[in-house]
């Protein structure tokens, strides 16, 4: 942590399970807003999970593996940085989880310390200019782990206001659950199913063209709910938003369009 | 004894976590106050649950007040009355008696111990002055409190109990007529207490009336 | 109260499809959510109270033995009785008791969770008394013959209409009400009757004040007055964590009860009870007594779950939980619902027989931000999954998952691979049509939702392959 005041501190990016499969675009959106706030951007090619599937299932002894190897993965950093609260929020957790292993709990905490959810990194700890357009009138929902356990509420919409284009409407109930809850939303579909359509809802109710959020596990929840239900809303990660990364499909959107 | 085994388990239990005498009472946030507004506050969160009141200037002119508010209501000149108030000039048409409430009791006339300006309520000690069936038991309730009797807030209340060298058998808070959202949530006054309270506030000293 | 029959799942099947439900739990937003935050706006401070009041209680919890003694001391100097009940048969036979020396016939009964915990209502019938709820929600409910579906509101659950054929079938002689003041006039008068002939009169105790031996009930309604003031025999029942030392530690918890429970800033009626009639009292009970209820609170207090015992029963966390907001209370099956229950419930009645109610919630955290003792419900509910993997409860299938997704998570080539393919099949699945409608094995997901597929190979591939460029 030494040098992360220099001005280029070394960012270590934690490319999360699903926008590793789903959507690369988060991950090069995310990169790119990085690099554009002065950092070096790496992504270090061992990592695989932070361990947040078995830390909400109960199981600790799977998570604190995990845990071992992202702390190895990535305390060369000054920073690590992921687009998703959950994930960060995950990694928070860390020293308690390992608080009784003498070995880890120093280096968990060291890098509990330095692990920042992107949107507010690129606000409360590096200043990034946004040079984005974006047509449209979003609503944002504010994911529950970024919101709860990170704080993450006024950063997303401090940046979304630079983005040249773009109308906020502020949705009903933005700091409801959408339903995902991870593996909740396959274990309790028909609870799952009447909170994501509360929350489709709030989002027609805005009049919004498009739903943007900051953790692409409620934002795949979300979108497959409007597309299976018909909606025309268009989903982003909102670091696609700001890094103007829009021209391609949104999420779940078919390719030609 | 499962007095015993209760208090076994707990010590059991706080010597395994090991927590005896680590948490500190904290120090309590100081409870708002109101200076000069205090009688303003409280007259505001009488009405704010509902309540109603007028000031008098003397508990002398209480009588002369409940029964125009009694005829404004439509009610008979009957009804249970706090020993203290028992004496003041009544007319002669007051039937009135100071025994414990009734079933069928309408109407009670009651002294409280003391206001609470932070949320309206009105304190009543009980005893042999003040019995507590009058509190709960008629379907419209009088209380009369001198101004100089309301409290900032709450502790103001305990400390003027604790200053009377014991606690009442019952010491009731009261804040507006009795309520219930329990049918569709819809907020009805009278569920088992009274439909209405009316305070009648007195400027006078209390010693001094 | 034995628990409700059915699964999790089979019950909030049910309340799904229950239209009177859905339209009582659609209130709860301007109901109990707007005002609350509305209330904790106009208190400053409420921060800070918060802090005081789980201050107070983590002090208290630390030395309960202590403070219990001097409570119980308090009490008998002022000539009241204090019982301590191990268990719930303990505190149902110590209530018999007392009814049976009592000569009673009539009980009536304020709100009181503890009485719901340890199953009272059924034993007292039994024995042939009366037995009378007398809090409106609570009446409702005992004439439907159902447990509360809310800790603070029993029969949210219930339409006008509902109630209004209650009553036809429950009174007879009297006219269909249908509005909701003739409806609430009627329970005023069957109920005003059980009052005055109430013989013991049960209550709960929302505080119990070690220094001047005193049991506090907060209500609107006023019937745990009338309960308590009108019966010859007043009997508290509470549980063993519910004692705080002073009278200024009362203020701090009452500031944020009323405020978290219904958002008003006080409750109509705080109540405050030391002891029996005394000499010269014109009313009032002729006996007290408090049942103080362990029930596996001793055993809670050395675990993990120790911090739940800071819990007040205000119903904040359920009224702000969107499962409960789904489902409402009746699928949790037993007497305490929505975050709370999902602790607490597993806690008294067994891990395995609860297995699905900490599971049953996406650890969205909101009900931990809004309660008043700040007791870390979500971490908690998260800590009580790890406590049935330890003992070995979940179903061998996601263990399976589990322990086989674990390895390969280790194994980062491995993954990697399972990455790719994963990528490539969705892809292939999904054509250009950018999300998948039905897919194998992914049923639960696809059923509800489409599943957004994959936009190109994954993000390290692609990021490789670009040299670390974005």
């Amino acid at each position: 942590m030494a040098d992360a005041s220099a001005a280029r501190p070394r960012v270590g990016l934690l490319a999360t399970c699903l926008m590793n499969v789903f959507r690369p675009n988060i991950g090069f959106s995310a990169a790119e807003l990085l690099e554009r706030a002065g950092c070096r951007v790496e992504v270090p090619s061992e990592q695989t999970c932070c361990g947040q599937p078995a830390y909400s299932a109960g199981d600790d002894d799977t998570a604190r593996a995990m845990a071992k190897q992202v702390i190895t993965q990535f305390d060369e950093y000054d920073y690590l940085v992921s687009p998703s609260g959950s994930c960060v929020g995950t990694i928070r957790k860390y020293p308690q989880l390992l608080a009784d292993d003498p070995h880890w709990s120093g280096r968990a905490q060291a890098l509990a310390d330095k692990a920042f959810e992107l949107l507010s990194f690129l606000v409360d700890v590096r200043k990034v200019e946004i040079d984005a357009r974006y047509a449209g009138k979003a609503t944002y929902h504010d994911s529950c782990s970024g919101l709860r356990q990170l704080g993450v509420k006024r950063q997303p919409r401090e940046l979304l206001s630079r983005v040249e284009g773009l109308e906020l409407a502020e949705m009903d109930d933005a700091e409801v659950c959408c339903g995902f809850g991870g593996s909740f939303c396959v274990k309790y579909p028909q609870i799952s199913e009447k909170m994501v359509d509360d929350k489709l809802r709030s989002i027609a109710d805005s009049g919004a063209d498009t739903l943007l959020g900051g953790d692409l596990g409620c934002l795949m929840n979300m979108a497959g709910r409007l597309r299976r239900t018909g909606s025309k809303v268009r989903v982003w990660h909102t670091a696609e938003v700001l890094a103007g990364r829009t021209d391609g499909p949104a999420i779940g959107e078919e390719e030609s369009r | 004894m499962s007095r015993e085994a209760v208090l076994h388990n707990i010590r059991r239990a706080i010597s395994e976590r090991g927590v005896r005498g680590r948490f500190e009472l904290p120090q309590r946030p100081a409870a708002p106050t109101y200076g000069e507004g205090r009688v303003d506050r409280f007259t505001e969160r009488l009405v704010a649950h509902a309540c109603t009141w007028e000031a008098i200037d003397s508990l002398e002119q209480l009588p002369e007040r409940v029964m125009a508010w009694l005829e404004s209501k439509g009610l008979a000149p009957r009804m249970a009355v706090a020993p203290p108030l028992m004496a003041l000039p009544w007319p002669d048409v007051v039937e009135r008696h100071s025994d414990r409430a009734g079933i069928t009791e309408a109407v009670a006339v009651s002294l409280a111990f003391g206001g609470i300006a932070e949320s309206g309520s009105l304190a009543m000690y009980s005893g042999p002055q003040s019995p507590i069936t009058h509190n709960y038991a008629p379907e419209f309730h009088l209380v009369a409190v001198f101004a100089e009797d309301i409290s900032d807030n709450q502790e103001g209340i305990w400390e003027k109990v604790r200053a009377t060298g014991a606690m009442p058998r019952a010491l009731n808070l009261i804040a507006g007529p009795s309520r219930t959202g329990d049918v569709e949530q819809t907020i009805q006054l009278g569920a088992h207490g009274p439909r209405q309270v009316h305070v009648l506030l007195v400027r006078a000293k209390a010693s001094t009336s | 109260m034995k628990a409700l029959p059915g699964t999790f799942d089979s019950r909030a099947a049910v309340a799904l499809a229950d239209p009177s439900l859905q339209k009582a739990l659609k209130n709860f937003k301007p109901l109990f959510v707007a005002k609350r935050a509305s209330a904790v706006a106009e208190l400053e401070g409420f921060e800070q109270l918060r802090e005081t009041a789980a201050a107070i209680k983590d002090a208290v919890l630390s030395e309960l033995d202590t403070w219990l003694e001097r409570y119980a001391a308090k009490v008998e100097s002022l000539g009241g009785h204090v019982h301590f009940a191990s268990d719930a048969a303990e505190a149902r036979e110590i209530i018999r008791e007392i009814c049976r020396k009592a000569n009673a016939k009539t009980i009536c009964k304020g709100k009181s969770m503890v009485s719901e915990e340890i199953g009272l209502n059924e034993v007292l019938e039994d024995d042939g008394y009366k037995v009378v709820e007398t809090d409106l929600g609570e009446y409702i409910i005992q004439l439907a013959k159902e447990p509360p579906s809310h800790i603070i509101a029993p029969a949210i659950h219930k339409t006008r209409e509902q109630v209004a054929d209650l009553f036809e079938q429950n009174h007879p002689g009297r006219p269909r009400e249908e509005t909701v003041a003739g409806l609430v006039n009627e329970a005023r008068h069957a109920l005003r009757e059980r009052f005055f002939q109430s013989d013991v009169g049960i209550t709960g105790g929302n505080f119990l004040i070690a220094e001047t031996g005193t049991s506090v009930i907060v209500t609107n309604e006023g019937n745990g007055d009338l309960t308590q003031t009108l019966s010859r025999v007043h009997v508290v029942t509470s549980g063993i964590e519910r004692v705080i030392p002073t009278l200024d530690d009362l203020s701090v918890f009452l500031r944020l009860l009323a405020r978290s429970a219904t958002g008003q800033d006080t409750e109509c009626y705080t109540t405050l009870s030391s002891g029996p009639k005394r000499p010269g009292d014109p009313d009032g009970p002729e006996e007290y007594h408090v049942v103080l209820v362990d029930n596996g609170r001793s055993k809670m207090l050395a675990g993990r779950f120790s911090q739940m015992l800071r819990c007040i029963r205000c119903g904040a966390c359920m009224n702000h939980c969107p499962v409960y907001g789904a489902v409402g209370g009746h699928a949790y099956g037993w007497v305490y619902p929505g975050p709370m229950g999902s602790i607490l419930t597993p806690l008294f009645n067994g891990l395995a027989e609860n297995y699905d109610l900490p599971n049953a919630c996406t650890l969205n955290g909101r009900c931990q931000s809004v309660c008043p003792v700040k007791i870390p419900l979500t971490d908690l509910i998260r800590t009580m999954r790890n406590e049935q993997v330890k003992a070995g409860l979940m179903p061998a299938s996601q263990r399976r998952m589990m322990s086989a997704w674990g390895w390969v998570a280790r194994q980062p080539g491995l993954y990697r691979a399972f990455e790719k393919l994963g990528s490539k099949m969705l892809r292939l699945r999904a054509g250009r049509s950018g999300s998948i409608a039905s897919l194998p094995g992914a049923g639960a997901w696809t059923r509800v939702r489409d599943l957004p597929a994959p936009s190109g190979p994954t993000f390290i591939d692609q990021w490789k392959s670009r040299g670390g460029q974005s």
